[in-house]
């Protein structure tokens, strides 16, 4: 990474002026085991923006995105303490339904995970689960959702074929697909090109800037052009510890900590 | 080797390195001869033994075979000809009854091994103690359904030689229905559970999905593995020479037990039934075994 990432403006729409929070962090720690991941994280996510998450590997970004549909509560050993309030609930109260969240919380992760069933069936898993939908509703909800994930006019003729015959980038637009078709309120993204060419990597940064019409998104990544690239707001994080947040634009371009000029400019990280 | 090879940018620039023949010692020679002998011969050996066995199967088994073997049922002690129908279909039967009491529990139970009882104490133990019962040996999984279904009961019975196959078959269901649903990557669970699924369609739809073709060759395995099987049915089904019925609480005629009992009898017709019967049951395990392998692979 070089200078680049500070000469080349981002170039992502503007923030809106003033967008109603989504998702507030208050005093948020996470453990995993006895390690101390996350150290009191503070932020405010906005309402239809998208925000991005760097910082140098193991600083805590996937973490902090794992919390968001509580994924990371599959696994016992790992837990988090303090508030992340959705619309007025605080998600990590033992008496919030998982399941329900997550179905709320859409995620789409760094390497696809086209489920072993067929085109159409990946993509109406999470319908299946929660709504009754009638054939007709089913079918145009896949549709819409493809072609929202712009993969409709390379599937729509093999819609019964195993979703893992797709390419990688087609796999990963699936995966999107199967997210938005449960319309959900949030996307997280994890480093969701990072497996994937310049080609389809450029078609699903196309396809988040679409989608934050309807969405609030929070993506992971660890390639910063991307980052200015596609984010409304940035977080840079390191060693577990949120050092500066804001929008895209100030943190490439003018960032008031040194240690987020140093990462943005590639002088470490 | 010479300094003049050092400093050369291209191989073929300045003088040529001198390699000296002939420093390999003879004792290397030697000792490299000695082992690819060994080793060849031991592969030739163990093969010539197997291609022995299924040689002289072929051989006398071939000859027994004929329309009798599957039309007409066992003979009885001096009467000639007969063929083996009644111990087929009661193979086919007391198998495929094995395996279905054993697939149920056998796929649960590895699925909670895998699944559910991750990282637990309870998990462990199981698994341990379903590897004992992997590598028990089958006369006395044969001695315990004696005692527990035969001996109450007064009597042999196929239901008794069905649970002690599927006994046998179980922990082969269990331990590849674990291994193979340890092989789905946790990336789909994670995927499943992010879309709002509880962990049992997790399960269901995605990880059985994902795993089916390894989990159905463990169940054709453990067919292959108990339809030879003979000492287990020695202390259960026992045998009879009558026409199969479908009243399993007696004695049920089986392939294995009856080629034990022909195979040691002074009739010749009895011989060769046997031989006929050893072939039919090699023939099948082959079969099942090549199945196994043929949805390993299309995977």
């Amino acid at each position: 990474m070089s200078q680049m990432a500070v000469q080349e403006a981002p170039s992502a729409a503007a923030p809106k002026a003033d967008a109603p929070v989504r998702i507030g962090v208050k005093n948020l720690d996470f453990y995993y085991g006895g390690f101390h991941a996350l150290k009191d994280v503070n932020m405010n996510f906005g309402d239809r923006e998208v925000t991005a998450l760097i910082g140098p590997s193991g600083c805590g970004k996937s973490t902090l995105l794992r919390i968001f549909n509580r994924i990371y509560s599959l696994y016992p050993e790992q837990r988090a303490t303090g508030e992340v309030m959705l619309d007025g609930r605080n998600i990590l109260s033992p008496n919030i339904d998982i399941n329900e969240l997550r179905a709320r919380i859409g995620m789409v992760f760094q390497k696809p995970t086209p489920f072993p069933m067929s085109i159409y069936d990946n993509c109406a898993f999470g319908m299946r689960l929660y709504e009754k939908l009638s054939k007709s509703e089913l079918d145009d909800r896949v549709e819409q959702a493809l072609r929202k994930a712009a993969l409709w006019d390379e599937v729509k003729d093999k819609l019964k074929q195993s979703g893992m015959g797709l390419s990688g980038g087609q796999q990963q637009r699936m995966c999107i697909a199967r997210t938005i078709a449960q319309q959900p309120d949030v996307i997280l993204f994890d480093e969701p090109t990072s497996a994937l060419d310049p080609i389809s990597t450029g078609k699903i940064e196309e396809l988040i800037e679409q989608l934050r019409a309807d969405f609030t998104i929070v993506i992971v990544t660890h390639n910063m052009q991307q980052a200015a690239r596609i984010s409304q707001y940035t977080a840079f994080m390191y060693l577990g510890e949120l050092i500066e947040f804001g929008p895209t634009t100030k943190i490439f371009m003018n960032p008031d900590q040194k240690r987020t000029l140093d990462y943005v400019t590639g002088r470490f990280g | 080797m010479t300094d003049a090879s050092l400093t050369g940018s291209t191989p073929s620039a300045g003088p040529q390195p001198q390699i000296k023949w002939g420093r390999v010692r003879q004792s290397r020679r030697v000792q490299d001869k000695i082992l690819r002998v060994t080793a060849t011969g031991a592969t030739a050996l163990s093969v010539f033994v197997l291609f022995w066995i299924l040689g002289m199967l072929l051989w006398k088994g071939g000859q027994g075979i004929s329309l009798d073997l599957f039309t007409k049922i066992t003979p009885g002690p001096g009467t000639a000809g007969g063929g083996l129908l009644n111990a087929i279909v009661g193979s086919i039967v007391l198998t495929f009854l094995g395996i279905a009491i054993a697939t149920p529990i056998g796929v649960m139970a590895g699925t909670y091994l895998a699944e559910y009882g991750r990282g637990s104490k309870l998990a462990e133990v199981v698994r341990f103690i379903n590897d004992i019962l992997l590598s028990a040996p089958s006369i006395l999984i044969g001695l315990f359904v004696y005692v527990i279904l035969v001996m109450p009961f007064r009597g042999y019975s196929g239901w008794a030689g069905s649970v002690a196959l599927a006994i046998i078959a179980l922990p082969v269901i269990v331990r590849t229905t674990e291994d193979m649903l340890r092989l789905v990557p946790n990336g789909l669970r994670e995927a499943a559970a992010a879309l709002g699924a509880p962990t049992s369609v997790v399960i269901r739809q995605v990880c059985w999905r994902a795993a089916k073709a390894g989990i159905v060759t463990g169940i054709l395995l453990a067919l292959a593995r108990i339809a030879g099987e003979t000492a287990p049915l020695l202390f259960t089904a026992l045998n009879n020479s009558f026409w199969f019925n479908w009243n399993l609480t007696g004695g049920i005629s089986n392939l294995p037990v009856t080629i034990y009992a022909f195979a040691s009898a002074p009739y010749d017709n009895w011989q060769q039934l046997a031989w006929a019967g050893a072939l039919l049951i090699t023939g099948a395990i082959l079969f099942l075994s090549i199945a196994a392998r043929a949805l390993i692979n299309r995977k």
